[in-house]
């Protein structure tokens, strides 16, 4: 059964200069328990989505189509509900939460807010209670409910940002970037801590991150975005190891697997430079920066097509007639 | 096409092929230290080499040091024990000299956006340091230099500011800005950490291609390991103010003898086996642990095989010995004392 469906979702942000698209007709489709990983560069709309999922978007911003949640559309949700979605439905983990703690309020007492919000039944020595126990899941002492955000490190305080994020026993949960700006280990201790909990409480979760060797390793599976829309979906080791959209080889190969010979001395990127949302190249957006692009890619109308078990691309050399229509201009 | 930069620095700027550009010698730096609190011993015995044309990547936790090392190595930092040499010669903190050092010896940081000034288009940026210097032929090196960094035809970008630009092309400034003054060594802090995936690989070729091309050498500081297998030709891993392992890449990553440097390795996705997540947060550098300075968080040690080989002892209690600059043979050097009784599978020459 389906936790969350995205249908035709777009996201277009009035600006001075005009309208931006930053999200262009995405649908994606989450069941329960299942992990998914959403990849891509700064400006490609991944951290938008993760926003209209809980409709946290500023005024400026017009969504259209469809956010289902548990069956239930988000976006045309009254106020009330919403806010009873929000935390104990699905929760959000932002990307540098930890700047997003109260300095001068105790730590335990911001976890508590929004149990003793969403559930007025609960006396404050029971959230008190849950408080503690949510601390030590994450790998942190009771006692530290006491202290203040500032006693605490980086890590800890993402620590601090998931406790909060479970204090509701949401369903969903959407990691926005959750380890960027963590060290190497602190990056493996929080990875470790989610994805166990994840699997442990059978929660769903949508993680966003530009590193694709991230995703792989802790999600199921992997969607790549480029320029507002998916361009590649799958199971997420093989989309890791095996993508078909060149946009997405190209974020595959950005960070080198240590003792693969191929990468040795040859660092690999990506030509040019990441699409202004406010002015689309025509055709395949990415055709600009494409290693392989083709003539008509400049005016193809893209589409996911199916590139093999669970899987879809768009890219015109998966399109079912597209091997076919090489073949027989060789052939003449 | 455009003249090829030079590397002219000042002074006795000509090492060999072989010998070191850019040496620390038993460089210690301490912090505070004042009233009864202790001092943070930031950089505590560090040896490194930097040959001319070589990139050596330093890898370690936050708050292992080697920030501190590399602002000791640009001369930002005067060393509390042991010095900093350049091609040979101790560093002299007069003014005036370090002028001329701070010409020959770059530095990069990891933030683009935060090293250029939002007001100043991207001639002004690259120019400043020409006119610090007084190098004159202003234009023909700005173009020069922005050429390099692959920003083509660099009169386009002349006029443009910062906000025009993309993060890739920003940190493309900033390396311009350091080239324009024909440095010999680039110390490079984290140079690509805030750069988006794809964006990643282009920045790092280019340092790459100046290794090739001018011949500069390279300190690159950095937490990711993958950045030291893409461009570094030896690799030095820090922790707690020491560097505890060193090597090149193929030595360090396919047989790490520090088990400091075996956990970071092992907590990669992509790496086999189950991963070693140290426990707790880095060490505090106010408080470094007697005996081997690893020995709190050591898997070895918690597991065992310290005391199966007989120096579990010495772990806990024996200092251990600083690491030479001087590039070993064949294998890596790792400052451990299991790994200095355990042979190494291909030990046979």
């Amino acid at each position: 059964m389906s936790l969350l469906e995205l249908r035709d979702l777009a996201v277009t942000y009035r600006t001075a200069d005009g309208r931006v698209p930053a999200v262009r007709g995405v649908s994606l489709r989450l069941d329960e328990g299942q992990t998914l990983g959403i990849a891509g560069e700064s400006g490609c709309g991944k951290s938008t989505l993760a926003a209209a999922v809980l409709r946290l978007l500023p005024r400026t911003a017009t969504v259209t189509g469809e956010v289902l949640f548990q069956d239930e559309d988000v976006l045309t949700m009254r106020w009330g509900r919403l806010r009873a979605v929000r935390w104990a439905g699905a929760s959000i983990v932002f990307q540098g939460a930890m700047h997003s703690l109260n300095p001068v309020q105790k730590i335990g007492k911001q976890i508590a807010e929004p149990i003793l919000l969403h559930e007025p039944k609960v006396t404050p020595a029971a959230a008190a209670k849950r408080v503690a126990s949510l601390l030590e899941q994450v790998g942190l002492p009771a006692w530290r409910a006491n202290g203040y955000p500032h006693e605490l490190s980086g890590g800890q305080k993402q620590r601090i940002m998931i406790a909060m994020a479970l204090a509701c026993s949401p369903n969903l949960i959407v990691a926005d970037e959750p380890t960027t700006a963590l060290d190497v280990m602190i990056q493996a201790q929080v990875l470790r801590l989610i994805t166990g909990l994840v699997a442990e409480r059978g929660i769903s979760m949508i993680m966003i991150s530009h590193d694709l060797s991230v995703l792989s390793v802790t999600c199921q599976r992997l969607a790549v975005m480029y320029a507002g829309r998916v361009v590649e979906e799958g199971p997420a080791h093989e989309v890791f190891t095996g993508a078909q959209h060149p946009y997405a080889q190209a974020l595959a190969f950005a960070f080198p697997v240590i003792g693969d010979e191929r990468s040795r001395l040859r660092p690999r990127g990506l030509g040019g430079d990441p699409p202004d949302p406010a002015d689309l190249p025509s055709g395949c957006s990415f055709h600009p920066r494409c290693p392989v692009a083709e003539p008509e890619c400049t005016s193809v109308e893209t589409a996911l097509w199916p590139a093999g078990p669970a899987r879809v691309a768009a890219c015109i050399r998966v399109r079912p007639d597209h091997a076919a229509a090489s073949l027989s201009e060789e052939a003449g | 096409m455009t003249a090829p930069v030079k590397p002219a620095g000042p002074g006795p700027g000509t090492a060999g092929p072989g010998t070191a550009m850019l040496s620390a010698d038993g460089v210690a730096v301490r912090f505070g230290g004042r009233g009864r609190r202790p001092a943070a011993r930031a950089v505590d015995g560090v040896n490194l080499d930097i040959a001319a044309g070589e990139i050596v990547a330093l890898v370690g936790e936050s708050g292992c040091g080697k920030t501190t090392l590399a602002r000791t190595l640009l001369g930002l930092e005067q060393p509390t024990a042991g010095q900093v040499r350049f091609a040979g010669e101790p560093l002299s903190y007069r003014t005036g000299a370090l002028k001329a050092y701070r010409r020959a010896v770059q530095l990069i940081l990891q933030d683009p956006t935060g090293s250029l000034n939002p007001r100043h288009t991207v001639y002004e940026a690259v120019a400043e340091g020409v006119r610090i210097h007084r190098l004159g032929d202003e234009e023909r090196r700005v173009a020069d230099a922005l050429a390099r960094c692959g920003l083509r035809p660099p009169e386009r970008f002349f006029q443009r500011y910062p906000h025009e630009l993309s993060g890739g092309q920003r940190q493309r400034v900033v390396i311009s800005g350091a080239l324009v003054l024909e440095p010999q060594v680039l110390v490079a802090d984290e140079p690509v950490a805030s750069l988006d995936a794809s964006v990643r690989g282009e920045i790092l070729s280019l340092l790459l291609r100046l290794r090739d091309d001018l011949g500069l050498a390279a300190l690159v500081v950095t937490h990711d390991l993958g950045l030291a297998w893409n461009i570094a030709d030896r690799l030095a891993v820090m922790y707690l103010g020491r560097i505890v392992e060193v090597g090149t890449p193929e030595q360090v990553f396919a047989s790490p003898r520090h088990p400091y440097t075996r956990a970071l390795m092992s907590v990669l996705p992509e790496s086999p086996g189950e991963p070693v997540v140290l426990t707790g947060e880095p060490p505090d550098a106010t408080r470094i642990p007697a005996g081997c300075r690893f020995h709190p968080r050591c898997p070895e040690l918690a597991s065992g095989a310290a005391a199966a080989a007989g120096v579990d002892s010495q772990c806990r209690g024996v200092a251990l010995p600083v690491l030479p600059a001087a590039a070993p043979g064949s294998r890596s050097m790792a400052a451990c004392h299991l790994a200095d009784v355990t042979p190494e599978p291909d030990d046979a020459p």
